[in-house]
C-alpha cells in the first residue's frame, strides 16, 4: 500500500468504532477521512470545534460560503440539524464530555496511554489547539496513525516528546492492526494479515500483548 | 453614546504596548478591514491574544508579518511560518495555551471570575508554574482571567447600540472578548437601525459593544 492507500485504510477501521447517534471530532488530517466511511445505516453527527455539529461534505466551488470551515479552515457544508455556536459552548461540549469519541493523530502513545502530538521541541511548534481539551473530554479517544515514522517507533513504552494528554488514549488504528491500551500496556486485537506478528512487534516500542481473541483486522 | 465610528478612529485608539483581544478562528470571522487599518496606522510592542494567528496574508497574521507583537497568545500558530520564525529565533514570545482554556480566561476576564479550574493541560508543560487545586479529591488547574485594552471584533450585523448577529462559525471568540476588554471595536459586514434586528436574534448584547464600524459586505 502506498501512504495514501495506507491511510483510507485506517480511516475504513477507525469508522467501525463510529455508533449510531455518536457525537464525533475528528482532527486534522489522516482523521478527517473518517467521515467518508461512516457505516451505512449509522447516523453519526461531527462536531467541529471552531463552532458547530452537524459538520457536513466540502461544497461544490460555487457553493462556497467563507463563513463556514471546519477547524482546519477548508470550506465545508453544515447538515439539515445542525447548529452554530461560539468557542466557550464548543469547549464546554468538548470538555464537559458531550463528545462521544474524538479521532486523531499522533507522534508518539505510550503503553499506559500518554499521547505526544502537538510539538517536537526546536524543530516544528504549531501548538496544541484543542487537542488537550478533546483528549481530557471526550468519552472515548482514537488514534489514527501510521504504526511507525520512517522506521522511528511511534508506539512506546514512554512518550520522549511533550505530552499533550496523560493516559488518554483508549484505541489506536495503525496499518498493521488495531491496539488497545489497557492497564496491562498494549493489546493487539486484530491483526492486518499482509503483517506477520513479529513484523508488528518490531514495529512496536513496547510489550505488545497478543489477544486471545486474536481476530483478523476489518475495515468498512 | 454614539457608537457608529470610522476604522480611522477606531484604530487611533490602539497605543503601543496595548493588549489587543482578535476575534476569529483562522481568519474565519476577524476584522479583516479594522487589521488592514491598523498595519496602516502602524502600532509596536502589542501582545495579542486571539485563537491561533492565522496566515502570512489573512487575519492577524497580517500583524505578526508587520512584527507588530511582541507576544503572542493563542491555541495554534502552525498556519503562520512566520509566527514560527519569530518564535525560534526569539523576537517575539509566543505563549501556547489550550484553545477551551483560552476561551474560559477570556470569559473570566469578563464576567468577574477569579479564574477557571480545568483538567486540560494537568502533566503537560502547561501546568508548568500554576497553581493545582483539588475539589472533591479532583486536580485541576488554576487558569486565571485574562484581559485587554482592545478588542477587534467581527459581527454579520450590529445594530446601532452594538447588539450583534453572527453568520456560520464566525462567533467563536468574538461572543466574550468585548466583555474582556476594557475597549471593543466590532467590524460589521452591515450596521442597522436600532429596532430592526430582533432582540431574539441578538448574540452578544450591546453592553460588550463600544464602538461599531460600518465593514461591508465580505
Amino acid at each position: 500500500m502506498d501512504k495514501k492507500q495506507i491511510q483510507e485504510f485506517i480511516a475504513r477501521r477507525v469508522a467501525l468504532e463510529l455508533q449510531d447517534g455518536d457525537l464525533v471530532n475528528l482532527g486534522i488530517g489522516l482523521p478527517t477521512l473518517v467521515a467518508n466511511f461512516v457505516p451505512e445505516g449509522r447516523t453519526v453527527l461531527f462536531q467541529s470545534e471552531n463552532g458547530f455539529i452537524g459538520l457536513g461534505p466540502a461544497p461544490e466551488e460555487d457553493e462556497i460560503d467563507p463563513c463556514i470551515s471546519n477547524a482546519g479552515a477548508m470550506p465545508v457544508t453544515i447538515v439539515p440539524g445542525g447548529s452554530f455556536f461560539d468557542s466557550a459552548m464548543s469547549f464546554g461540549i468538548i470538555r464537559g464530555g458531550h463528545v462521544d469519541t474524538t479521532v486523531l493523530g499522533a507522534l508518539q502513545v505510550a503503553e499506559n496511554g500518554d499521547i505526544a502530538n502537538y510539538m517536537i521541541p526546536g524543530k516544528m511548534v504549531p501548538g496544541m489547539g484543542g487537542a488537550m481539551d478533546l483528549l481530557n473530554g471526550a468519552k472515548k479517544t482514537i488514534v489514527a496513525m501510521e504504526h511507525t515514522a520512517k522506521g522511528n517507533h511511534k508506539l512506546l513504552k514512554e512518550c520522549t516528546l511533550p505530552l499533550t494528554a496523560v493516559s488518554a488514549v483508549d484505541l489506536i488504528v495503525t496499518e498493521m492492526g488495531v491496539i488497545e491500551v489497557t492497564a496491562k500496556g498494549f493489546v493487539l486485537i486484530e491483526q492486518n494479515p499482509e503483517y506477520s506478528l513479529e513484523q508488528i512487534r518490531e514495529a512496536t516500542g513496547a510489550d505488545l500483548i497478543i489477544s486471545m481473541g486474536l481476530q483478523k483486522m476489518a475495515v468498512v | 453614546m454614539e457608537k457608529l465610528t470610522n476604522l480611522e478612529e477606531a484604530v487611533h485608539l490602539v497605543r503601543d504596548g496595548d493588549t489587543i483581544m482578535v476575534g476569529g478562528f483562522l481568519a474565519v470571522g476577524t476584522p479583516e478591514r479594522l487589521i488592514d487599518a491598523l498595519i496602516e496606522k502602524g502600532a509596536k510592542d502589542l501582545t495579542l491574544i486571539c485563537n491561533d494567528t492565522g496566515f502570512i496574508d489573512r487575519g492577524v497574521g497580517k500583524m505578526v508579518v508587520a512584527k507588530m507583537f511582541k507576544k503572542i497568545y493563542a491555541s495554534h500558530v502552525g498556519t503562520n511560518k512566520e509566527t514560527g520564525r519569530q518564535m525560534m529565533e526569539g523576537e517575539t514570545e509566543v505563549v501556547l495555551v489550550p484553545q477551551g482554556t483560552l476561551i474560559e480566561q477570556i470569559r473570566a476576564g469578563g464576567f468577574g471570575l477569579g479564574g477557571v479550574l480545568t483538567k486540560t493541560g494537568l502533566g503537560t508543560l502547561v501546568e508548568e508554574g500554576k497553581q493545582i487545586v483539588e475539589v472533591d479529591g479532583e486536580r485541576y488547574l488554576l487558569e486565571k482571567p485574562m484581559r485587554a485594552d482592545i478588542a477587534l471584533l467581527f459581527a454579520e450585523k450590529a445594530d446601532l447600540a452594538g447588539n450583534l448577529t453572527f453568520h456560520g462559525a464566525t462567533r467563536n471568540f468574538n461572543t466574550y472578548m468585548g466583555a474582556a476588554a476594557d475597549i471593543s471595536i466590532v467590524e460589521a459586514g452591515e450596521v442597522v437601525q436600532i429596532g430592526a434586528l430582533c432582540p431574539d436574534e441578538v448574540v452578544v448584547p450591546g453592553v460588550f459593544v463600544d464602538y461599531i464600524i460600518d465593514g461591508g459586505a465580505l
